[in-house]
């Protein structure tokens, strides 16, 4: 998923921890995972 | 207006080397908060009985949101713009915080105009900035898939509803426990539904700010590595040129394409508005339907999901197909889907789910590849507030679509008594306005030159000067 951004210039480079960016994206990814799990059950009905 | 300095674009110009894959999640961090607004119907009833009101008045609340969510994303379009994704993030969150606890108090109070104030206007202002505020940045982050990537933030505003729907059930079952979701007929008292304005906000402004913070924008300069901006120029429709948002609202195409939302969105909430009635209503035999209430539940459960998905299956499918390609099939498959339903989705409970999934997945679809259509046709320069003028179709949408499916349900019988066919009329409405829409979608051609910006001077921008920047 690590996309490293080109070069730009002669400015100081950075690095984005992996840590932070799978911080971040759990912290979307989990509460989503929750709501799908929710509906996929309720949608379950319909093929009961 | 000016922002104060942490708020400000230049203070989040990102550096080489940062990792754009962290610009989606703070997007997400925002969407998925906002997309509560679908999410309304868990306490309508609660409220209703809370304020000894009517349905009406209480629905009220969700179409003033939806009616300021149109007018602030157009009036503020410009200024997100200009200021960048933090500040829109980190006003967005305010706004929409505010409403809830403004909300929060109107429900405590018994003061029913507090939550038309709080979650109406305060919260709609939080819904339209919010809702166009990473999306300029994440097309100028990804130039390479830009359906992707918007198509990944407003798929958030769809699972918000999502993740919303269960947890507020959740969380008045905890302030209410005579409240049994799992219970129908039970209805959690109007305290538990102010508390649960007061949880949401406080857990919202977390995730927004979360968001705010981490957000960037990427350098002038910068692309990603690889990216050969005359690929995409290769393609038709795709310009490098930049119209600004007071030139586009002057080009056939901006129209064309709001006509185009608008037909695809009123189409959509067609369905979305009756669907759990619908789905009983096409298969009732006199008094009862086949379909039960709990079934009937999975179904509203099923279509928002295909709503979401539709969001970034579609919406990534258009970088590689193309925008007026896409929106042909939308809107094109669209009517013949329309039309199965009309004839055939009383046949089959399969035929009426299947159809009707697939419709709701391109109204998500429409909604998220719009805004690399108009990055496609007028640039990245103001995409922003170009979008947050188009939104006003989804306003006008938003009052159109129930309007015509109510207005001649209205007409056919009474609720709970409807069959399929009475359904028909509104279904064959809904084919019209497709077609509408296809046509519009055909005749967008590109944008004449003489609306063009004039080429940058050599003067560096605020964008362009990341020397400034105090980012990581």
């Amino acid at each position: 998923m690590s996309h490293p951004a080109s070069t730009a210039g002669d400015q100081p480079t950075t690095h984005t921890p992996t840590g932070l960016i799978a911080f971040a994206w759990a912290l979307v990814g989990v509460p989503l995972a929750y709501g799908l799990y929710n509906t996929i059950k309720a949608a379950s009905a319909l093929f009961g | 207006m000016a922002v104060p300095s942490f708020l400000a674009r230049e203070r989040i110009v990102a550096r080489p080397g940062f990792n754009r894959w962290l610009i989606p999640p703070a997007a997400l961090a925002v969407h998925l908060c906002i997309g509560q607004a679908y999410a309304t119907s868990v306490y309508k009833v609660a409220l209703v009985e809370h304020f000894d009101a009517s349905l009406t008045a209480i629905g009220i609340i969700f179409s003033i949101a939806i009616v300021m969510l149109g007018l602030s994303a157009a009036v503020f379009g410009t200024w997100v713009d200009k200021n960048g994704p933090r500040a829109a993030m980190f006003t967005s969150a305010v706004f929409w915080v505010s409403g809830f606890l403004v909300g929060s108090l109107g429900i405590y109070t018994e003061q029913l105009w507090l939550l038309y104030l709080g979650y109406g206007v305060l919260g709609g202002i939080g819904l339209g900035i919010g809702y166009i505020s990473p999306v300029s940045t994440l097309i100028k982050w990804f130039p390479d898939r830009p359906g992707l990537a918007t198509g990944m933030a407003i798929m958030g505003f769809g699972g918000g509803a999502l993740i919303a729907s269960p947890l507020s059930r959740q969380l008045m079952n905890w302030y209410d426990p005579n409240y049994d979701p799992a219970v129908a007929g039970t209805v959690p008292s109007g305290n538990a539904v102010a508390g649960l304005f007061l949880t949401l906000g406080l857990l919202y402004l977390v995730f927004m700010m979360f968001g705010a913070f981490i957000v960037r924008v990427p350098a002038a300069n910068w692309r990603p590595d690889g990216f050969d901006p005359s690929t995409v120029k290769a393609k038709s429709l795709v310009t490098t040129e930049n119209v600004s948002a007071n030139n586009a609202i002057k080009t056939p195409q901006f129209w064309l394409l709001w006509t185009v939302l608008f037909c695809n969105v009123t189409a959509g909430i067609g369905i979305l508005e009756q669907a759990a009635p619908m789905i009983q209503d096409f298969f009732r035999t006199g008094e009862t339907s086949t379909v039960l209430a709990a079934t009937a539940a999975g179904f509203v459960g099923l279509l928002s999901l295909f709503n979401m998905a539709g969001r970034f299956v579609w919406s990534s499918t258009s970088d590689y197909i193309g925008r007026k390609p896409i929106y042909m099939v939308y809107l094109g498959v669209g009517i013949i889907l329309y039309v199965i339903l009309a004839t055939l989705g009383s046949t089959a409970t399969w035929i009426f789910v299947v159809t009707a999934a697939i419709i709701i997945s391109f109204y998500g679809g429409g909604f998220a590849t719009v805004p690399a259509y108009l990055r496609d046709l007028f640039g990245t320069y103001q995409v922003g507030a170009i979008h947050g003028r188009l939104l006003t179709a989804w306003a006008a949408a938003g009052i159109a679509g129930p309007l015509i499916v109510n207005g001649v349900l209205d007409s056919r019988g009474t609720p709970g008594q409807l069959v399929a066919g009475d359904y028909r009329p509104a279904l064959f409405i809904m084919v019209g306005l497709l077609a509408v829409g296809f046509v519009a979608n055909l005749l967008i051609k590109p944008v004449s030159e003489k609306y063009f910006e004039p080429k940058p001077t050599d003067v560096p921008t605020a964008a362009a000067a990341p020397e400034r920047s105090t980012v990581r």
